[in-house]
Formats: C-alpha cells, sequence, structure tokens
C-alpha cells in the first residue's frame, strides 16, 4: 500500500511539473464551454441573400422590407441582371437570390397570384432548403396580411418539451463536457504510457516490485482524479453561466461520469498497449477516438438519421451512451430506471475493454 | 540545397521507420473520410411519433396514417394516454407527441375551430424545429384535402414560389460535406506530424546534435517542412480520389487552382506546427496546445455549423481561422467552379499568414539551447 501511495505521488508530480499542460487542461475545458454557448449555432439565422427586383413596385419594395425585418435573412444587395448571380455565388457573398418577376405586384393584386422564383446556393444543400422554407413562410404571412385572409380554422399548437427557449447549450454542454473526458482521460493515459516506453522509464517500472495491475491503477488514479475537478468546472459553468436546469440527482449524475471516465481511461490504456510512441498513440487517439466522439456520437448530428450500418457502429461509442444519459438526468430529471439500458452497455464496454487490455498489457519490452 | 536533401532524407526515414506510421497515415483517414462524410448530415428522418388520438374517428385515423406513410416519421404507437407517451419521452423512445382532440372530425366537418397540439423533445432544438415543421405541413395539407372533399371550392390565394437549387439539383449532403471533412484530415495530419516534430527532437535530445551542425535555420526549417508538404500532399490527392470517385462529387474549378491552393494552405498550417513545436517542450504539451487550436478553429470554420449565425465578434474571429479559408475555397472551386478572381481574398490571406508564421517558426528556434 506505501509503495502503491508512492507511486502515484510519482504520477501526480509528474502531471504537475508540467505547467503549461496543466493551464491547457483547466484552460479547455472553460474555453470551449463558453465559445459553444455563445458563439456557436446549429441554427440558422442571418443568412446572406441577394434581390434582383424586375418589378420595382410597392407590393415587392413592401415584401422586400419583411424579408429584411426577419431575423433570418440579411439582404446584402441588390442584383440588376441574371447574369449577376452567377457570378455573386461563385464568391460564396450569398446562399440565395430571389427573383421578383416584372408584373409581381399586379398579378397579387388582380390575380390573387404571383410566381416568384427562388434560386438556391444548393451546394449546401441544408442552408437552402431550410431558407426557402422560411422565405415561403414568410410569403404565406406577407399574403394573409395584404389580402385579408382568414386564419385557417385548424388550429396547430406546439410546445418544445425540456428547452422551451430552444437553447443550443442544452446540447452542446453535455456534447463538450463528453469530449473533454474522453480527451483528458483517453489521450492522457494513452500518452503517459506510451511516454514511459519511449524513454524507457518502463522498464525501470516493470522491473520493480509492484504488480503490473498496480502500476496500471496508479496510471489511472490521477486522471481519474483530473477528470472528475474538470467534469465539475464544465457542470458550474452549464449551471451557472448558461443556466443549464439540473433536474435529476447529483449522486446520480457523478455516478455515471465516473463510470464514463473509467471506460475512457480504460480504452486510453488499450491505445498505449498497442502504440510504440508518443506520436503513434497520439495519432490513433485522435483518429479512433476523437472524430467519432464528435461525430457518431450524436453530439452534433442525429444518429437516427445516418445510414443503418452507422446506426450499428454508433452503438459501440461509449460517447453516444454517455451523451443519452446525461442529457436525460440534467435535462428531463429521469432516475436510474430510465437510463438503465445506457448505463448497462457503458458498463459492458468497461468490462469488455479491461479485459482485452489486460490481455494485451505486455510485461516485457520487446 | 544539398543539406536541405538530406533532412528531407532524415525525416522521411524516421517516420517510415516507425511501422505503425504507415496505416496511420494512408488508411487510416481514408476510413475517417468514408465513415464520417457518411454520418454528417443535418437532413432530419426517422423522427419516432407517438400519436395520443381521442377522436378515434376515421378522420383522426386517416391522419395518423398520411404521417405514418410520409418519408419522415415512424409511427410508434397509437394511444389516449399522454402520461405514456411522455415516459416514452423519457426513454428517448419517442421524439414528438401528437395529440388529436376529441370531436376533431365532427369539428372539421362543420369547420369549428379545432386545435391540434405537437409536443416535441426539444433538447436537440434544430431537429425538433424541422419535426415540427415537417408535421406542421403534413397535417395543414390534409386539412386542405378534407376541406377539398366536403365540396367547398378554394382557391387560395399565394405567392407562387419557383424554387432552383443551383449547383446540387439533387440536394445531396455529401457533397457539401466531403470536401469539408477531407479538408480536416489533412488539417489534421499536417498539424500534428508537424506540431510534435521538432519537440520530439528536444524530449529524445537528439536536437543538440542537430544544433551543432553547420545547418542554417531556414534551411533546417524547409527541410523539416518539405517532407510533411509532401506527405500533406498524397494525403489530400487520396481523399480528392476517393471524393470523386467514391462520393460522385462533382468538380467544376480548376485543379491547378485548389493544388496551388493547398500547398500554400499546408505551407501555413505545417509553420503553425513548427511554431508550437519551438514553443513548447515536451510532445504532450505540443499535442495539447495544437489540440486546442484544432477544436477551436475547426468549430469556429464553418464546417458544420453556418458562419452567419454566430454573433458578430464570433464571425470576425473567424476572419483569423485558416481552416474557415480552406473550408470555403475547396467548396467553392470544387462545388461552383469559381475562379482565381473569385478567391483572391482568401488566396492573399493565407499567403500572407502562411509567411508571417513560417517567419515567427524561424525566429523563435533557436539553436543555442
Amino acid at each position: 500500500m506505501k509503495t502503491f501511495a508512492a507511486f502515484v505521488r510519482k504520477e501526480f508530480k509528474h502531471i504537475f511539473r508540467d505547467r503549461k499542460t496543466l493551464i491547457i487542461l483547466f484552460g479547455m475545458p472553460i474555453v470551449m464551454v463558453i465559445m459553444f454557448g455563445f458563439a456557436i449555432r446549429t441554427e440558422i439565422s442571418n443568412s446572406r441573400i441577394a434581390i434582383l427586383d424586375h418589378a420595382k413596385d410597392a407590393h415587392s419594395q413592401k415584401l422586400k422590407g419583411k424579408i429584411a425585418a426577419s431575423e433570418y435573412f440579411n439582404v446584402v444587395a441588390e442584383l440588376n441582371s441574371e447574369e449577376e448571380i452567377g457570378e455573386i455565388f461563385k464568391r460564396g457573398d450569398v446562399k440565395l437570390v430571389l427573383v421578383f418577376p416584372q408584373e409581381f405586384g399586379k398579378d397579387l393584386v388582380n390575380t390573387k397570384h404571383s410566381p416568384i422564383q427562388i434560386i438556391t446556393d444548393a451546394s449546401d444543400p441544408n442552408t437552402a432548403n431550410i431558407l426557402s422554407s422560411y422565405l415561403q413562410a414568410t410569403f404565406q404571412s406577407y399574403v394573409n396580411e395584404e389580402l385579408h385572409l382568414q386564419a385557417p380554422n385548424l388550429n396547430i399548437t406546439t410546445r418544445m418539451m425540456f428547452n422551451p427557449e430552444n437553447k443550443s447549450v442544452y446540447m452542446f454542454v453535455p456534447g463538450v463536457m463528453t469530449i473533454i473526458l474522453m480527451l483528458v482521460s483517453a489521450l492522457m493515459t494513452s500518452i503517459t504510457v506510451a511516454k514511459e516506453k519511449e524513454i524507457g522509464t518502463m522498464e525501470i517500472l516493470l522491473v520493480s516490485p509492484l504488480k503490473p495491475f498496480v502500476i496500471i491503477l496508479g496510471k489511472i488514479i490521477p486522471y481519474l482524479v483530473l477528470a472528475l475537478i474538470i467534469a465539475c468546472t464544465i457542470l458550474l459553468l452549464g449551471l451557472y453561466v448558461f443556466d443549464m436546469p439540473m433536474n435529476g440527482s447529483y449522486y446520480l449524475l457523478f455516478g455515471e461520469i465516473f463510470l464514463f471516465v473509467l471506460c475512457a481511461l480504460v480504452l486510453g490504456l488499450l491505445i498505449s498497449t498497442v502504440a510504440n510512441s508518443q506520436q503513434t498513440a497520439m495519432l490513433i487517439s485522435m483518429m479512433a477516438l476523437m472524430l467519432p466522439s464528435i461525430l457518431l456520437s450524436g453530439f452534433i448530428f442525429p444518429i437516427s438519421s445516418m445510414p443503418i450500418p452507422l446506426q450499428v457502429i454508433s452503438n459501440a461509442i461509449p460517447a453516444k451512451w454517455f451523451i443519452i444519459v446525461i442529457k436525460n438526468i440534467m435535462l428531463k430529471g429521469t432516475g436510474f430506471e430510465a437510463i438503465a439500458f445506457e448505463t448497462g452497455v457503458l458498463v459492458f464496454i468497461t468490462c469488455l475493454l479491461t479485459l482485452i487490455a489486460i490481455k494485451k498489457f505486455k510485461i516485457r519490452l520487446e | 540545397m544539398r543539406k536541405i536533401l538530406i533532412i528531407v532524407q532524415k525525416e522521411f526515414k524516421q517516420i517510415f521507420r516507425n511501422k505503425m506510421m504507415r496505416p496511420i497515415l494512408f488508411i487510416m483517414p481514408v476510413m475517417q473520410l468514408v465513415v464520417l462524410s457518411y454520418s454528417a448530415d443535418f437532413t432530419v428522418t426517422n423522427i419516432n411519433i407517438y400519436v395520443e388520438d381521442h377522436d378515434h374517428s376515421s378522420m383522426s385515423q386517416a391522419l395518423t396514417q398520411k404521417i405514418a406513410m410520409s418519408d419522415y416519421f415512424n409511427l410508434i404507437e397509437v394511444g389516449n394516454s399522454y402520461d405514456e407517451a411522455y415516459q416514452m419521452v423519457e426513454k428517448n423512445k419517442v421524439d414528438v407527441i401528437l395529440t388529436i382532440p376529441q370531436n376533431f372530425s365532427k369539428n372539421m366537418h362543420s369547420a369549428q375551430p379545432t386545435e391540434i397540439s405537437i409536443f416535441a423533445d426539444a433538447i436537440n432544438g434544430t431537429k425538433a424545429g424541422i419535426s415540427l415543421n415537417y408535421l406542421q405541413n403534413i397535417i395543414a395539407k390534409f386539412s386542405l384535402e378534407e376541406i377539398e372533399k366536403t365540396g367547398i371550392q378554394m382557391q387560395i390565394p399565394g405567392i407562387e414560389t419557383n424554387k432552383r437549387d443551383w449547383y446540387n439539383p439533387d440536394l445531396n449532403y455529401k457533397f457539401f460535406m466531403v470536401p469539408g471533412i477531407l479538408v480536416l484530415l489533412v488539417t489534421i495530419i499536417a498539424l500534428f506530424l508537424s506540431g510534435m516534430n521538432i519537440v520530439r527532437e528536444k524530449e529524445i535530445g537528439t536536437i543538440e546534435q542537430l544544433n551543432v551542425t553547420p545547418i542554417r535555420k531556414y534551411q533546417f526549417i524547409i527541410g523539416k517542412l518539405l517532407p510533411f508538404l509532401i506527405i500533406g500532399m498524397i494525403e489530400f490527392t487520396i481523399g480528392l480520389i476517393i471524393a470523386l470517385f467514391w462520393f460522385k462529387v462533382p468538380f467544376e474549378g480548376n485543379f491547378f487552382l485548389i493544388y496551388g491552393f493547398t500547398i500554400l494552405y499546408l505551407i501555413l498550417i505545417l509553420g503553425m506546427g513548427m511554431f508550437i513545436s519551438t514553443i513548447t517542450s515536451s510532445q504532450q504539451q505540443a499535442l495539447f496546445l495544437a489540440w486546442f487550436f484544432m477544436v477551436i478553429f475547426i468549430l469556429m470554420s464553418g464546417l458544420f455549423t453556418p458562419i452567419e449565425s454566430m454573433p458578430i465578434w464570433a464571425q470576425n474571429f473567424t476572419l483569423f481561422n485558416p481552416i474557415r479559408y480552406y473550408v470555403e475555397v475547396i467548396r467553392l472551386v470544387m462545388l461552383k467552379g469559381s475562379g482565381i478572381s473569385n478567391i483572391l481574398m482568401h488566396v492573399s490571406v493565407v499567403a500572407g499568414s502562411a509567411i508571417l508564421i513560417n517567419v515567427m517558426a524561424m525566429i523563435s528556434y533557436k539553436k543555442t539551447a
């Protein structure tokens, strides 16, 4: 026990000696959460559009005013001819061009029907689609106001559950927490072990009276502590700076965080048993862990919309399960029974990885 | 010149001596490109819906049928308890609840006001918004059809829209994402290889041996840059081939333009890596610093989320983001066939910063310990 404590102390010293890394380690989560909370929005607003107005009459002016006033659009240019459309798209200045026909206002008053052309830059298909549906809704409400139409009898009310103000922070705080914990735990452990191999001190450790299992445990504990502190920092930021609700139990939340960190640590160990240098350990962690954790976890892109093979693969990504768990506890306030399955999967993955890591851990150097 | 070549040779040997580097450098990115391109899609489908039907009429069933038949929704259950539905939302089995009130069909027939409610799990606000939009459209269309059935002729006044989608008429999202992810992979490889290079020599002590050689600073930096530039270009070419032949992304622009810009961009990224490498003292530090910038640059690049939606200060910040420029250029040139005159601003910014950062790297690298 005493030797073990000494070993853990040595690991802590390794970490605290390196001030620059420590600053980054604690600074990064803060910067990232703040960035996400204040800067990054997945919804589309203020999109730059251009208008080509062949009509230049009262109705087209008024409708243009309405479009310019909307938060979705930012009218940046008035074009004079069809040829300018291609030019402005090629510079990437606007996402959409609206073309009013010559008789726009007259047709609208006389025939109650007037055609308008929307040309989208569909190289970004998602934005193109959403913008044109916003525009169509704007047109409809304009027509209703101008021609005094009655609202239809069928009234549809909608409610956004768990997130009435539609804040994207609710997506990002759990996502960022997952990614940072993954990074700190998996990347850091894989690199420390690889470092000992690279500079040759692993040999010294292996011939010491400590059992390999104890060595691993000693390597894991400091990062476990570090990861938990970072998790608390992110949680505090989410709760107090971004007003995230916390509807569930803190014990449950920290239990799950502990489980996920453990899983990530074991993953890191597994990588370090395969990698032979810090550089390879890092590239493997980066490629095999980080990108899938960002893209296949449901953090940014919904998993249910992915092709079936990817949905299957996503089941093997611990981050996916952890994100579901955190959102459930914090936002929906569910108890353990609603997330028992997800927790079970995390436990299973962790055990499986531990077994493989133990099998692969070589106590001899080649 | 000969000195530079010798360093280049040494670097290549060092990289490829490590048996694991080859698959990491050339096979993993390819897998990533393929897998991630399929995953990065904002199109929302497979929305799980619970219909809470209090009406039990043929009309409410027809509406339910219509929703179930659409491409976007999976009908999970038809029931009449909100509590049951709510519990299913809690367990993530249901995304949207649609409540059809009693007397729905009676009111519709007699043109009385009727209210339908939709509840969406809005933790993912974007997905919820899009789901609501789909559902409202289906219901609106349904009610129009029902009104028509009653025989009342009504012409709905309005503005007719004629939508044309340029550059990507089939709205294939991969055309948008694949070039972006290619940028990401090339950047990751270039930044991390160069960022951990000099610092590795520091860590294992070989930097002192290099310092005592008659190699000049600029020769040293160029000799270090060239091998990674070559690897980066090979990486880019492999990725481009996959984009063009596997994903069938169109290539409207000029090949030389995109290759020229890629070289410029790589010089910038490698310079950044070198700079990180000279100011840090261990590979771990370099890695974390590189990772820190990488994450911020990726997220603020407009690759996954639109830049226009950011607040103004954040938009201004993206002007200092090299990934932003490259993502824009590759999309402009590949998909829209923009020429050099359209991207002059991008070229000059990237060229300027490439020179700046490499000079900075050269200055901060000291040959004395």
